[in-house]
């Protein structure tokens, strides 16, 4: 027994390894992993604000939006996060009933389509929900949620499963908005087209680029990483007549959060040009307010407000459970 | 040997199975009732477990026999091979499938060529091909160590006695494959019972929806505590109920105890040409299920090493390693608390011994997503659950292996204590001297695989870090799912390569050193 | 018939061992000698579980080293593990007699009756857990009775038996192999063993089993060998 507490005072202290500088406050940051990981965002923004807050800024992760919020609830007022952020709109009613969340100060004035008003969390970029296509395979590419459902059976989409992942639940949304009580036989005109369901993101982009499938559910703004990060030109997103739905990302200050001060002012960083100008080519969405130097070459402009579709969020929460079970239902068959 | 550690360890484990439940349905608000989608997960669950677990076992079947009675150049070598994909992270694992039997794989471009459209595997059996795909090489190896413990006397007994192959299969095969078959099938059925993102992904839609998923959403889309801790109850009961099956099932042959290791044969009945050509059919045909896609990994791993970032993967392999060996310690540690107390309870609370027997084999029936949120809602208030992420880690990591080292250990060590015990009693052999030269050399070889195993699969599995862990203490696998949740699927394919031969260096090291003669 | 090892040579990494003698027909002969010397490896060689380096194995003017065990006219009793330990007494002894066990009334007849022979009657239906080590080795016997083969190998069956046990059953073997005409090649350790039924003595040692001897003589003028091992 004597050999295991050393074993586990040794993985304690590599742990502790990471902490230090005791004196400055430490500001609580809690997000979704992709966002503080070393291929996102996360280490840049800590080294912007931490270079003007004489603070340490420290990232704890969950899985994505949905865990976060999960997360935040089980710890209820007990939490010791300073900030949220990460949540959807799809997410953020439930948030604001758990009343864990302070009243925010109105951020810059946005570029979202559609405008931004809420009292409780504050939007750091968004995108839009698409089909991803490559050019040079699939010729005739479907304009719509119809021309979808009447290719030829031979034309196979991988969505993700909206249980388990953000950008599945974007898609139940898009189609109950775009057409509400008929969502139930427009899936059932997709499911002969739908290879698969994936448990999240990373598995259905996985199977898209081994070529599983002709499309996959992702954003927009996908065939911009692969032209920026990969000089390919491959890959573009299917524009569909019904618009797209809208997901808009969104930070949030907790009401017992340990440095309300300090909170503030990274809500307000994060709103900065200088880390909205970073947000494109790391989070690889649209900054929410449109940085001076406008967006990186490569990266196309969003479409325009006529497209953009999304429900508030107290009809999103409120449509959930019903539009879930008219998907299941209709994929079960 | 003293008691209370087992009792220890298995308190321990009640508090992270049952407890972790107990923990969220308190943490719930209001009751909760099944729904017509959630016994249609139940059943789905148990479908596809089933016929996972009886067709990993007929398959393994002729696998284990061919490997048993047959001598040839790097005979040990693919009996190590057997554990890769076991130990494959379930991302890895699905993408290799793919390449191999996928609508763009190797398989579906063969058909091509000569004019057929493409295979599909989504639905039912692409979950159980994947399932199969896990467990089939577990459940050879498991008929493999029945064929061993069939005592060298009785082939050659048979072969005096001029016993055909037919006969030998008869009256010493089946009734060893009888003990061992309901054993496997129940590791295998419980191991299928809680997939979940291989299910849902090769299963093609909600159709495929398993109990663990059902826990999951119940988790994250709806937040309802109660139904969670209601579906991780139904679940428990499934393990429970093929377990005391399992039980319930096996015919002992009083064969005796395999010694774990890989004897050469030592068969006369099989010279006949067509009995060679079909062993040779069915290794072949086995290895190329099982091979490909190991290869396809393999291939497109290399391709996307040098996307990897050097920086952090240093880190990440050190606490990837960390944790394995942590979670291997830990999982010795208490395989031998539990045998010991089983052993000693088994003479006079028969019932308490396989209690806790039962419980060690419970675990692989947890739902990690439950284990998980439990222990985070419990350690909340007492400790920065971040901070402990590793410890963690290796803990709930030790704890899944626990049922695989119980089972190979005890047996070794019930026939030490019964067969050395009282000598060594009236010797006053007592506490580690006893340990070291009456215990140890009798159960090494299990022990030391069963270390091989807990560290190998911890090597590569995600574990409950995710819900845990800070930024900056990614372990390998953490760090897999995070490349690819950040486009960077060639890296990830790298990472995965490097995982994979990292837990099965880890697994083969020890194997090799359980298999050394002392 | 006339057993003959010829320029027989064993080699199983650092260990050899050589044999080159010939056994008359009816002779039952002892192989003395330390542990680890190679007595039970020759029973290995003779009965086909191994294979020789070099040299001949005749039984009369059969040759059987290319034969496998179960064409070799020999029966082997190992130290254990001589029965299957879930089939019944009877089961056991009737693969002697069909080892896929159809046996026809008459052949079931023949099994009791060898059960009777070695004192086992009405023993049929029991399982080798039931029984004590002796009787398990008389069931062993009794099946090695119903092969019918010329030569039986004994790799000491009875060495975990008392004394007096042993004797007995020693005996016994002694009646069956002089009723049946057999040869009979024993390891023993124990030179009692080898007075009691051994017409011929033979010493495994150093590398080399040496030509039997006729027992009373072999204990009279032991070799050099046998004195060390014995300790006098």
């Amino acid at each position: 027994m004597l050999k295991m507490s050393l074993i586990a005072a040794g993985l304690a202290l590599t742990l502790a390894g990471g902490a230090g500088a005791a004196d400055k406050p430490v500001l609580n940051v809690y997000t979704y992993d992709s966002f503080a990981s070393e291929w996102g965002p996360g280490p840049a923004v800590k080294k912007a604000f931490e270079a003007v807050c004489g603070c340490n800024l420290k990232f704890t992760t969950a899985g994505d939006g949905a865990a976060l919020l999960a997360r935040v609830e089980l710890e209820g007022a007990r939490s010791s996060a300073d900030v949220v952020l990460g949540l959807d709109t799809s997410l953020t009613a439930k948030a604001a009933a758990t009343g864990l969340f302070a009243t925010v100060k109105d951020g810059r004035k946005t570029d979202l389509p559609g405008g931004w008003n809420d009292p409780l969390f504050l939007p750091f970029d968004w995108g839009y929900f698409a089909f991803v296509y490559d050019k040079a395979k699939l010729k005739t590419v479907p304009h719509s949620f119809a021309d979808l459902a009447a290719a030829p059976k031979s034309l196979k989409i991988v969505i993700e499963d909206p249980r388990s992942s953000t950008p599945g639940l974007g898609l139940l949304l898009w189609v109950k908005k775009a057409y509400g009580t008929r969502a139930p036989e427009i899936w059932a005109g997709l499911a002969p087209h739908i290879l698969t369901v994936t448990k999240g993101w990373s598995a259905a982009y996985g199977m898209f680029l081994k070529g599983e499938a002709d499309m996959v559910l992702s954003y927009t703004t996908s065939p911009a990483y692969h032209r920026i990060a990969e000089n390919d030109d491959s890959k573009a997103f299917a524009r569909f007549s019904e618009g797209h739905y809208m997901q808009i990302e969104v930070m949030g200050q907790l009401a017992k959060a340990p440095h309300p001060a300090l909170a503030a002012r990274f809500l307000a960083f994060m709103q900065s040009d200088k880390v909205q100008s970073i947000i494109p080519t790391t989070n690889w969405m649209y900054p929410a307010i449109l940085p001076k130097s406008g967006l990186p070459d490569g990266f196309d402009a969003a479409l325009p407000a006529k497209d953009a579709l999304i429900y508030r969020p107290d009809e999103a929460q409120a449509v959930r459970a019903a539009a879930l079970e008219e998907w299941r239902t209709a994929l079960s068959k | 040997m003293k008691l209370w550690p087992g009792l220890g360890v298995a308190a321990l484990l009640s508090a992270l199975s049952i407890g972790t439940l107990v923990m969220v349905a308190l943490k719930a608000q209001g009751g909760a009732t099944l729904g017509a989608a959630d016994w249609a997960a139940i059943r789905f669950t148990l479908t596809q477990a089933i016929l996972s677990a009886v067709l990993s076992v007929l398959l393994a079947i002729p696998v284990a026999r061919a490997l048993a009675r047959r001598q040839f150049r790097g005979r040990r070598s693919l009996i190590a091979l057997l554990g890769a994909p076991f130990l494959l992270p379930v991302i890895v694992a699905v993408l290799g499938l793919l390449s191999i039997y996928g609508r763009n794989g190797l398989f579906s471009a063969a058909l091509q060529l000569v004019g057929l459209g493409p295979i599909s595997i989504y639905g039912l059996k692409g979950v159980v091909l994947a399932h199969v795909f896990f467990n089939m090489p577990l459940a050879t190896r498991l008929f493999l160590q029945g064929w061993q413990a069939i005592p060298e006397q009785h082939f050659r007994l048979a072969a005096q006695l001029g016993m055909r192959t037919g006969d030998i299969n008869r009256r010493l095969e089946t009734p060893m494959l009888k003990e061992v078959a309901p054993g496997a099938l129940a590791v295998i059925f419980l191991l299928s019972v809680t997939s979940f993102a291989v299910a849902l992904t090769l299963g093609g839609g909600p159709r495929a929806t398993t109990i663990e998923l059902a826990i999951y959403q119940a988790f994250r889309f709806d937040f309802d505590l109660a139904k969670a801790a209601l579906l991780a109850v139904a679940q428990f009961t499934i393990g429970a109920l093929a377990a005391y099956g399992a039980w319930k099932l096996a015919a002992p042959t009083r064969f005796g105890v395999s010694s774990g290791g890989l004897r050469e044969p030592e068969r006369w009945d099989c010279q006949a040409r067509s009995v060679l050509l079909r062993d040779a059919g069915v290794l072949l045909a086995a290895m190329l299920f099982l091979f490909l896609p190991l290869m396809a990994i393999f291939a497109s791993g290399l391709a996307g090493l040098t996307a990897l970032p050097l920086s952090a993967l240093g880190g990440a392999i050190l606490r990837s390693v960390l944790v394995a060996f942590g979670a291997a310690g830990l999982t010795l540690c208490f395989a031998l608390a539990l045998g010991f107390a089983i052993v000693r309870l088994e003479r006079s609370h028969a019932q308490t011994a396989g209690l806790i027997e039962g419980l060690g084999a419970l675990f692989i029936a947890a739902s990690p997503m439950m284990i998980g949120t439990g222990l985070f809602i419990f350690l909340f208030p007492l400790v920065d659950p971040v901070a402990l992420a590793l410890p963690i880690t290796a803990l709930v990591n030790a704890t899944m292996s626990l049922p695989f080292a119980l089972r190979a250990i005890l047996p070794a060590l019930r026939q030490s204590e019964q067969g050395f015990g009282h000598l060594a009693d009236s010797l006053g052999m007592q506490g580690w001297g006893r340990f070291r030269l009456l215990t140890w050399p009798t159960i090494r070889r299990p022990a030391l695989f069963s270390t091989g195993l807990a560290a190998a699969l911890s090597m590569g599995d995600l574990g409950v870090i995710a819900l845990f862990a800070d930024p900056q203490s990614a372990t390998l696998p953490l760090m897999l799912y995070r490349l690819t949740g950040s486009y960077q699927i060639d890296a990830a394919n790298g990472a995965a390569l490097i995982l994979v031969l990292l837990s099965f260096t880890l697994f083969w090291i020890f194997e090799r050193e359980a298999n050394r003669e002392t | 018939m006339k057993l003959e090892l010829d320029h027989l040579l064993i080699r199983q990494g650092t260990f050899s061992l050589r044999a080159d003698w010939t056994l008359a027909p009816g002779d039952k002969l002892a192989l003395i000698g330390p542990s680890g010397a190679g007595k039970s490896t020759l029973l290995s060689v003779i009965a086909g579980f191994l294979a020789p380096s070099a040299g001949r194995i005749r039984l009369g003017n059969q040759d059987l080293s290319d034969l496998p065990p179960a064409k070799r006219p020999v029966s082997l009793l190992f130290q254990e593990n001589n029965l299957f330990p879930h089939l019944s007494v009877a089961e056991n002894v009737g693969l002697g007699l069909d080892p896929s066990l159809r046996l026809t009334p008459g052949q079931r007849a023949q099994v009791s009756a060898s059960l009777v022979r070695v004192g086992l009657r009405g023993d049929e239906q029991r399982r080798p857990a039931d029984l004590s080590g002796g009787q398990r080795q008389r069931v062993a016997l009794a099946r090695a009775l119903l092969r019918k083969k010329p030569l039986l190998l004994l790799d000491e069956p009875f060495a975990a038996l008392g004394p007096g046990l042993r004797l007995e059953m020693l005996e016994l073997v002694n009646q069956i192999v002089t009723e049946g005409g057999k040869t009979l090649i024993m390891v023993t350790h124990d030179p009692q063993d080898a007075r009691a039924i051994a017409t011929r003595t033979a010493l495994v040692a150093e590398g080399v089993a040496q030509a039997p001897v006729a027992t009373t003589q072999f204990f009279l003028h032991p070799p050099a060998a046998l004195s060390a091992y014995l300790g006098r």
